[in-house]
This record gives C-alpha cells, sequence and structure tokens, in this order.
C-alpha cells in the first residue's frame, strides 16, 4: 500500500520507519518543507545552537548506542558547519547521516543564497553522499544512506535534498530490501587466512592483542576476552577502543602509543606476534613505524581491504568482521599458559606504573578523574574533549564496558565531547553521562547548555580548568623551549606579550566565570581549588538532577606521561620529564 | 613506474569527481584519462594512466575499490593487454616537404584527416609509444598543435 507524499514527509516517515529515536539540527530557509513536516510529527527533534555541534550529538549518540545517528540542517552554512563532524565521524568510523537542505534544482550552480556545493565539500570527509535531484529516488536514496552508514567500516553519509525535492509529490513505499551491486561488505574472514593466523598465536610465545575501534564496532568484546582468557594473551587498546576490554583485568595493558602505558608500549616492542583487530595502526599508536614491533609478526583482522598494510606491513591479513572472524579462530586458539611472558608484562607494571604525585596538597587533573572513575565505579558513559585531559581520562578511568568512552580519536575535534555528552545521554537516557573537557574544548561547544537545559538532560560536566591549551603548551614547554606562545586563556591585553610564569594568584581573572556560565542557564555551577573539596563536590554533582558544571581549578603545569615525542619509536617512551 | 588502471563505475553524475579526488588527495598526477559507456549503459569504464610508486598505488587501487559507486578496479601492470590511444597532430607543411611528411606518416600507417594551405592533419593512433615516436619523427617539420586522447586498455583473450 503507497500513499502520494512531499518529499518532506517522505523523509520524516523514512526516519520513522528505520526508527530513529532522535535527530539533531538546525532549520533554515532551504529546509522549510522538512521542517514543516516535522510540525505534528512524531519524530523527536532537538533544536540545537550549532550545526557542528549537531553532528556531534548524532555522533555521540551513535557511538554510546550503536545505532545510526541522524542530522537534518539547512544549506549553505548549515551543511558546511557539519564537515567537521562529518569529519570527525569519518576518521573514527560512526555511523552518522547529515540530512541537508539545497537550493532548488533549477538554481543549483548560480551561487543562490545559502547555495554550496555541499555533495563537493563533504565528498572527502564522508563514505558516502548523495545530490538527489528526483523525488522519487529519495526514499530509496535514504534507504541506501542507512545501509551505508551502518555497515561493512561504518561511515558518515550526506544526503542533499534541494528544496523542490521536498515540496515534490510522489507515491511513499519505504524499500524494504537494499541491494547496490558495487557496495558488498565481506564479513566473512577467508578460512585458510583464520587458520594460518591461529596456528601462528598457537606457536607464540609473546603474543599481544591491540585492539582498535572496529571491536566496539562489531561488538567483538566477548570474543576478545575469551581469547585472551583461553590462550594468556595481553591486551592493549587504543584511545577508540577504551572499554572494549576491562582495565582492571590482570591481562589489561591499557592504551599503547604516544601516552599510552610503559608496559603496552613495553609489551608491544617485545612481542612476537601482535593480532590487530579493528584497529588501523595509527601514529599515535604506532610511534615511528619502522620501529613499530619488529620481533613481531603482524596478524590484521579488519573489515577495511584498504585498511591492511597501509602503514604496517601485515603477515596475515584477514579481512572481515571482528566478531565472525573471531569467533571462527577461536575454536581454532588452544588453551596454553604464558606464564613468563605474563610475569615480565607483571615486573614491567611494576616497574613503572600510571603515576603522578599523590602525597602534596596540590589539586591534580588525574586524582580528579581517578575519583570519577572510584565513585561511578567506572559505570558512567564519559565523552571528552581533546587534550590533555583526554588523555589523562584515558589513563586513569577505568571503563567497564564498550560504547561507554566516547572521544574524538582521529581528527581530535576540540569542542567534540560537550555534545557529544548530550547526545550520549540522549540515547541512554538512564545512565549516568559525565564530560571531561578542558577550559579551552569546552568553550568551542559551550552553548550547548542550553539544550541540556531545556530537554532536562542531566549530563555533568568536569571542567579540568588550567587556564591553557594545555597539550599545546606541554609541547611548547618540551620541546620548543617553554616559549609558551599564544596558549595561555587568561592572557590579556596588559599582559606582558611573552609570558611563561603562569600564577593563579598573580595572573588576571579568568573568563568566563563557568560556574557563573552555568548558572545563566538554570544549571548548577560548582567551582572547586582545593584538592579535598574534590571529592564530595563530585558526589554533589552526581546527586544533583539538573545539568552541572564542576569548574576544577588543577594544577596549570601539569604534564601528560609517560610520553612518545612525536615521531620516535615507542622504545624511546618517557615516564617523566627529562631533567 | 607506470600503470594503466581500468576503473569500472556506475554511470552516475559525480563519479569521475570521487575518483579524481582520490588520487589528487595524495598528490598524484594522472597522466591521462578516458571515460566512456560500456556495453552496459548504466555502467562506465575509466582508463586511468599513473606513474608512481607501487606501494602507494596499491593503496589507491584499494581506495577506489572502497568508492560506493566503484563496481571493479584493474590493474594491467604486469598482465597481457592491449591499449589504445589516439592524437591529432597538425604540423607545418609547405609545399616544399608536404611530400617528406607523407611518407613519414605512411610509414607510421597514420591517415591525414586535413590538408589546408599550409599544414596538415594528422590522425595517429596506437599505444602511447607509437604515437610518442611519430611525434618525435615529424617535430623537426614543426608541430603546430597536438591533442591527444587517454589511452583505452583491455585484456587480452585467453590463448
Amino acid at each position: 500500500m503507497s500513499q502520494k507524499m512531499t518529499g518532506a514527509q517522505i523523509l520524516i516517515e523514512s526516519l520513522l520507519k528505520e526508527n530513529v529515536e532522535v535527530v539533531f539540527g538546525l532549520p533554515g530557509g532551504q529546509a522549510l518543507p522538512i521542517f514543516d513536516a516535522i510540525y505534528g510529527s512524531k519524530l523527536n527533534f532537538v533544536l540545537t545552537r550549532h550545526e557542528q555541534a549537531a553532528s556531534h550529538m548524532a555522533d555521540g549518540y551513535a557511538r554510546s548506542t550503536g545505532k545510526t545517528g541522524v542530522c537534518i540542517v539547512t544549506s549553505g552554512p548549515g551543511a558546511t558547519n557539519t564537515v567537521t563532524g562529518l569529519a570527525t565521524a569519518y576518521m573514527d568510523s560512526v555511523p552518522l547521516i547529515v540530512f541537508s537542505g539545497q537550493v532548488s534544482t533549477a538554481v543549483i550552480g548560480q551561487d543562490a543564497f545559502q547555495e554550496a556545493d555541499t555533495t563537493g565539500i563533504t565528498r572527502s570527509v564522508t563514505k558516502h553522499n548523495f545530490l538527489v535531484k528526483d523525488v522519487k529516488d529519495l526514499a530509496k536514496t535514504i534507504k541506501e544512506a542507512f545501509y551505508i552508514a551502518s555497515t561493512g567500516r561504518p561511515g558518515p553519509v550526506l544526503v542533499d535534498i534541494p528544496v523542490d525535492v521536498q515540496r515534490g509529490i510522489c507515491e511513499f513505499a519505504y524499500p524494504e530490501k537494499v541491494e547496490i551491486r558495487s557496495y558488498k561488505p565481506n564479513y566473512n574472514g577467508h578460512p585458510g587466512q583464520i587458520k594460518k593466523a591461529a596456528e601462528i598465536i598457537n606457536k607464540s610465545e609473546r603474543p599481544v592483542l591491540y585492539i582498535g575501534m572496529g571491536v566496539i564496532a562489531s561488538n567483538a568484546e566477548d570474543e576478545v576476552l575469551e581469547i585472551s582468557k583461553k590462550a594468556d594473551i595481553p591486551v592493549t587498546n587504543t584511545l577508540l577502543a577504551k572499554g572494549a576490554y576491562p582495565n582492571d583485568s590482570a591481562l589489561s595493558l591499557n592504551m599503547l602509543g604516544m601516552h599510552g602505558t610503559y608496559y603496552a608500549n613495553k609489551a608491544v616492542q617485545a612481542a612476537d606476534v601482535i593480532i590487530a583487530v579493528g584497529a588501523r595502526f595509527d601514529d599515535r599508536c604506532t610511534g615511528k613505524v619502522c620501529d613499530f614491533a619488529k620481533k613481531a609478526k603482524i596478524i590484521h583482522i579488519d573489515i577495511d581491504p584498504a585498511a591492511i598494510s597501509k602503514i604496517v606491513d601485515t603477515d596475515i591479513p584477514v579481512v572481515g568482521d571482528a566478531k565472525t572472524v573471531l569467533k571462527e579462530m577461536s575454536s581454532l586458539i588452544k588453551n596454553k599458559e604464558r606464564k613468563e611472558w605474563i610475569e615480565k608484562i607483571g615486573e614491567w607494571k611494576k616497574e613503572h606504573p600510571l603515576s603522578y604525585e599523590r602525597n602534596d596538597d596540590k589539586l591534580r587533573p588525574q586524582y580528579v578523574i581517578e575519583k570519577i572513575s572510584e565513585l561511578t565505579k567506572g559505570e558512567a558513559i564519559v565523552a571528552t574533549e581533546v587534550g590533555q585531559h583526554q588523555m589523562w581520562s584515558a589513563q586513569y578511568y577505568k571503563a567497564a564496558k564498550p560504547r561507554t568512552f566516547i572521544s574524538s580519536g582521529g581528527l581530535g575535534t576540540m569542542g567534540f565531547g560537550y555534545p557529544a555528552g548530550i547526545g550520549a545521554k540522549f540515547g541512554n537516557p538512564d545512565k549516568e553521562v559525565i564530560v571531561i573537557a578542558g577550559d579551552g574544548s569546552f568553550q568551542m561547544n559551550m552553548q550547548e547548555m542550553a539544550i541540556a537545559v531545556l530537554n532536562e538532560v542531566n549530563i555533568k560536566t568536569v571542567i579540568l580548568n588550567n587556564q591553557y591549551l594545555g597539550m599545546v603548551r606541554q609541547w611548547q614547554q618540551m620541546f620548543y623551549g617553554k616559549r609558551y606562545s599564544r596558549t595561555c586563556l587568561a592572557k590579556r591585553k596588559t599582559c606582558p606579550s611573552s609570558c611563561n610564569t603562569p600564577d593563579r594568584d598573580k595572573c588576571p581573572v579568568y573568563v568566563p566565570d563557568f560556574v557563573k556560565w552555568a548558572e545563566s542557564y538554570g544549571a548548577l555551577g560548582i567551582r572547586v581549588t582545593d584538592k579535598k573539596d574534590v571529592e564530595p563536590a563530585i558526589k554533589k554533582m552526581l546527586e544533583a538532577k539538573c545539568p552541572v558544571v564542576l569548574d576544577v581549578w588543577v594544577e596549570i603545569e601539569e604534564n601528560v606521561f609517560p610520553m612518545v615525542p612525536a615521531g620516535a619509536s615507542l622504545d624511546d617512551i618517557m615516564v617523566r620529564m627529562n631533567g | 613506474m607506470r600503470h594503466t588502471i581500468s576503473v569500472l563505475v556506475e554511470n552516475k553524475f559525480g563519479v569521475l569527481a570521487r575518483i579524481s579526488t582520490l588520487f589528487a588527495a595524495r598528490g598524484f598526477n594522472i597522466d591521462s584519462l578516458a571515460v566512456g559507456e560500456t556495453e552496459d549503459p548504466a555502467i562506465s569504464r575509466m582508463t586511468i594512466v599513473v606513474k608512481g610508486d607501487d606501494s602507494i598505488l596499491e593503496q589507491i587501487t584499494k581506495q577506489l575499490n572502497k568508492l560506493v559507486d566503484v563496481i571493479k578496479v584493474n590493474d594491467f601492470s604486469g598482465l597481457e593487454y592491449v591499449e589504445r590511444g589516439l592524437a591529432l597532430v597538425k604540423i607545418n607543411a609547405p609545399k616544399t616537404v608536404r611530400a617528406e611528411i607523407f611518407r613519414i606518416a605512411g610509414v607510421f600507417r597514420t591517415r591525414i584527416i586535413d590538408i589546408a594551405k599550409d599544414s596538415v592533419i594528422v590522425e595517429v593512433t596506437g599505444d602511447e609509444e607509437k604515437i610518442e615516436a611519430f611525434i618525435e619523427a615529424i617535430a623537426d617539420y614543426g608541430i603546430k598543435e597536438v591533442c591527444r586522447t587517454g589511452v583505452i586498455a583491455m585484456s587480452r583473450g585467453h590463448k
């Protein structure tokens, strides 16, 4: 049974058919028919204050639920504002769909008001995009967009819909099936390759599982756990795979790479087999590529053939879905104790555990994160911004489950965390969602506090306020002779033009006052400047039934360690500041 | 190394841009490109000639395969295949040398397709080497204009 509808109605009906729970976005001139169709419909539409934030909210929703996130924005600036969100989702393989309004097909190419070549601009930051030129193609295109975004290696898709197509009328029947001859992701690994991989693992003495976002995307955490326990294989995770393997397990090495643990990096460098699962050998993980895991045979399981041997030469590639492949592989892997190897790792863990100065009264950011981890038992969903606080969160927050650590990894998008956290809360209304932010990143999208307050999204935000763009400042301290060039966020006109001696008592007053900012929205603002107040403040924050901003004035010049300097080998890991 | 890559794609708008973007994003210059419909009008074939490092080209081939509109990618390097391109060459040809030019054109089995007062246009088909050899052979007479197509290629049938 089909009925006649406008393109705009077709879009809304199709979204409802896809069981879309929530859509984020902002209206505009060339999307008016769509917004007219939303009026009075069952679609739950969240009006954001910026399209970039809408795209990050949809992204956070997608990462935390596993479902596809959806945005609707207008043409021109509405669409271009989502480009950062699309690029963020593309780098981290997140299923996301942006529907953008477009000027009428009759005037495309005439530089009409709010016209942009949206499909052209977004081509290199999407898995695929569409310009719909005929309303008859709309329903099929929407079906394909959901299919492409969520299958294979997931990724963002943009669908550009000219206003006359939104107004056009045709019979609506949502396709049941989708068939794209040129797009057929392969889920099953080659049995011969799986067998070879299992044999190498069985023979190995010092294997390491290196897991990435693909493990979360394919829900393969149980299979990873089974194989690691069965064969005594330690597991290191990328930033994005945090939570896919329990951090408190004895076999967990936590994160590897630039700010990974000493023992994860040591283990990778000493390994005789690396089993990479849904990870892409990002430069933040490998360090200097030619020195990466030189003694190891590399097994690489990935659904994306283009990820194989892209950076590190692979000995045994297995193209397929992580869960499907690991399930099959598991039966071929022998139970084995690897006492010597686990003992060696235990020694490294003892030698250099993650550490910071705990024994003074200074309010250190790592302490705040440890307390959050402790008081939530690692069961909250944590969304981070980008920078030092992100790395400390990865190091000190013990995520208990997959999809509970939301962070922009590949693109490193400041301004991602706060809206992503709001999106995650929309997808998980019963879970505690905590955003861990830096004072720099938070200011990039903090206008979205209105959305939290107005929609009663009780999101908790902890700002580790060090009045600096801290990660850049750290690099300036370590590699640019402590010349803190344009990283101080407290610097005023009255300050000397160059300064590398920050001091809370002498520096100009910090703006904005995040407590007043929160209060101006009707949220709760709490400031903490003393170590002893941290725990009670976090408790108060967790108990509050409204959005909260906890502004924690941490040590200004605290640095993230361990650290592998950019371009250096993982062997050159520094556990503390030299000299 | 020189690679001749054949890409079967959906015959839709925007597909050429997706493909050229992939090469451009990696700083690869496409030496030649030919696009045309296949026996199935819904499918086009693009034949791309590009020079570059083998491992980077392997990566590009994989990335091409990832594009949703790409049906099949074939790198002909190392395979048995034939390729053909076409060039139109306008040559200075005053009466005094015209006979010589015709003789060279004959040696290369080309066709004269235009004769004007002091110039001729020669149509030459063949693989890249032949076209280049002809242009070189004729260069001394003064080339006024060259217009070349991208090469097209096809794997040889089983023998």
